[in-house]
């Protein structure tokens, strides 16, 4: 069941097309990593999603409601980048609140920030928090009320790796029981296993959405191939090859997905030449500025 | 209704924290305890009792203090929240504007009726020290409370206006502070100019008295000295008060309170975080 629909979302900010007749849709138990420059368009369009800012054309549909409508706010959690709160109250005290505005009973803030790993810190100020104890209290917020729809802004930015392994552990339980979720990220390498699918966003324009796999793909990039040559063979190997030396023992070619296989049997008819072979597949990053590149030429 | 009562009592408990509740009380009672020391000279032969002169000396007092309380809390309330980021959050939360509003209003009138209630409380203390003929001042005094409340509502219901259409703190704090000038301080003294330079014409018979009903201060302050009898014991502008109804005073003020809450939602409505 699709939860999140856009259709042809379009916002100006007086000459600047911000989002430019953009689509996507996000299914129940579904994640979603949207990825763009800083500028890109993924806050507006994260915003738009909640109904604190209106779009210029196009429609959002959250479970079937205008985004904003009461029916669309009680099903939808959001973190926002940097998340802030009151310094002045604790971390408990905090949840209570986001618990009532939400109609939930405020006992179960204890729970919600156990979840999260603020048990102890739970009575203090939230003045006296790191960035990554508040992200934390950002998530136990957005835990409320068993969201049918999650929308996170740069949800990791700021934590530690072990935080952000008990952060994804916490959206994968979620995604499980039919949450959908839409999240924004810049560490491309921790969205690369995280996701269903990855949407990129440049320049207000969405350039592509699909999962990895499809997109790796459809970009058709280079496969890079590294292999650690026996003593001494290295300048015969690059040669026969056509590969490049980068020391005494190790060469670095590239070859199109399709050549993968032709090239590896090359390999191995160079036999006891070669010590070891890592096939590296196009990383995130370069799939990243292969579909924003694109979309600017 | 839960909804505003629980952000209510998170605003109450922020103010608290911040010091504002500690910050509003000292101001009120401080001044009121100068005024009272400033007022303890004998009464002579003016024939009303301590109290009721030490309304009117409050008067003047609530009129100066309480607008500033109320925007010195209010002018942060929206775009300080803005600015620190956590206005973003709360607005997608399942809670109407209105609510956001009214919840904000509800713990600062609180706030303002506890400095208000300690520093006239001190006050009136120090005239039934002074004069057990003060119980004659009882009325007159809590008239002062509850209009000195109105008067706080629509100063927090401008506060915040400004604090919505201003997005930034500091733009905020400086607008709110013109404000108090503007409609405190300069709106008598250009009346007053006035006053003297038309010589007794059109101005002092016709526009004068309105001019003083449109402003809620100068309102407030006129329904408090004619509706009690101390007007004789008042300086200044209140000599004006025998012009005008007292009802159509407090009509002024309760319309400005109203208004001002409305603007205020109306303002924050357009905000887009």
């Amino acid at each position: 069941m699709k939860i999140l629909i856009l259709s042809q979302l379009t916002k100006l900010f007086g000459p600047l097309r911000a989002l430019d007749a953009v689509d996507l849709e996000v299914a129940a138990g579904e994640r979603v990593a949207l990825l763009g420059h800083n500028g890109a368009g993924k806050s507006t369009l994260m915003k738009i999603v909640l109904g604190i800012l209106d779009g210029n054309g196009g429609t959002v549909q959250v479970a079937g409601h205008r985004p904003g409508e009461r029916v669309a706010r009680e099903m939808t959690a959001y973190l926002p980048e940097n998340v802030a709160f009151h310094p002045a109250l604790t971390g408990r005290e905090q949840i209570r609140l986001y618990l009532r505005l939400k109609g939930e009973p405020a006992a179960k803030a204890a729970e919600l920030l156990e979840r999260v790993g603020l048990t102890a810190a739970m009575d203090r100020r939230i003045g006296t928090y790191s960035k990554g104890m508040r992200q934390r209290v950002g998530l136990a917020q957005a835990l409320i009320g068993r969201p049918k729809l999650m929308v996170l802004d740069e949800p990791t930015s700021g934590l530690d790796p072990v935080s952000r392994h008990d952060f994804y552990t916490v959206l994968d339980d979620l995604a499980r029981e039919g949450t959908a979720i839409l999240h924004s990220s810049h560490a491309l390498t921790e969205v690369e296993a995280r996701t269903d699918r990855i949407a990129i966003l440049s320049r207000g324009r969405l350039v592509a959405n699909d999962t990895l796999a499809a997109l790796r793909q459809a970009a058709q990039l280079p496969i890079q191939i590294h292999l650690v040559a026996r003593h001494g063979e290295a300048d015969a190997v690059a040669a026969q090859l056509g590969g490049t030396r980068r020391n005494g023992s190790r060469v670095e070619l590239t070859c199109q997905p399709a050549a993968k296989l032709a090239s590896l049997s090359a390999i191995t008819g160079l036999g006891s030449a070669i010590e070891d072979v890592d096939v590296i597949p196009p990383s995130l990053e370069a799939l990243y500025t292969f579909y924003s590149q694109g979309s600017a030429q | 209704m839960s909804r505003l009562l629980a952000a209510a009592a998170a605003e109450f408990r922020i103010a608290l924290r911040n010091r504002w509740v500690a910050i509003a009380i000292t101001m009120m009672v401080l001044f009121a305890a100068v005024l009272s020391a400033a007022g303890t000279a004998p009464t002579g032969d003016l024939g009303v009792d301590r109290l009721t002169i030490t309304v009117a000396s409050l008067t003047s007092l609530g009129v100066y203090l309480v607008p500033l309380i109320a925007l010195l809390m209010s002018f942060d309330a929206i775009a300080g929240e803005q600015e620190r980021g956590t206005l973003a959050l709360v607005l997608t939360y399942p809670v109407q504007r209105w609510q956001l509003v009214a919840a904000k209003f509800l713990a600062h009138l609180a706030i303002l009726a506890l400095a208000v209630v300690c520093g006239y409380g001190v006050a009136t203390i120090a005239a039934f020290a002074v004069d057990p003929r003060s119980l004659a001042g009882l009325a007159a005094l809590f008239r002062l409370t509850w209009t000195s409340l109105l008067l706080g509502a629509a100063f927090l219901g401008l506060g915040y206006t400004v604090s919505a259409l201003s997005r930034r703190s500091g733009t905020a704090a400086a607008l709110v502070i013109a404000l108090w000038l503007v409609m405190i301080v300069l709106f008598d003294l250009a009346l007053l100019a006035g006053v003297v330079a038309d010589n007794g014409g059109v101005f002092t018979t016709r526009i004068f008295p309105l001019a003083l009903l449109a402003n809620p201060a100068d309102a407030f302050r006129l329904f408090n000295l004619a509706a009690s009898e101390a007007t004789s014991a008042a300086a200044g502008i209140g000599g004006a008060a025998n012009a005008i109804p007292p009802l159509q005073a407090l009509l002024s003020l309760t319309l400005w309170a109203i208004a001002a809450f409305l603007a205020a939602i109306a303002a924050f409505r357009r905000v887009q975080s």
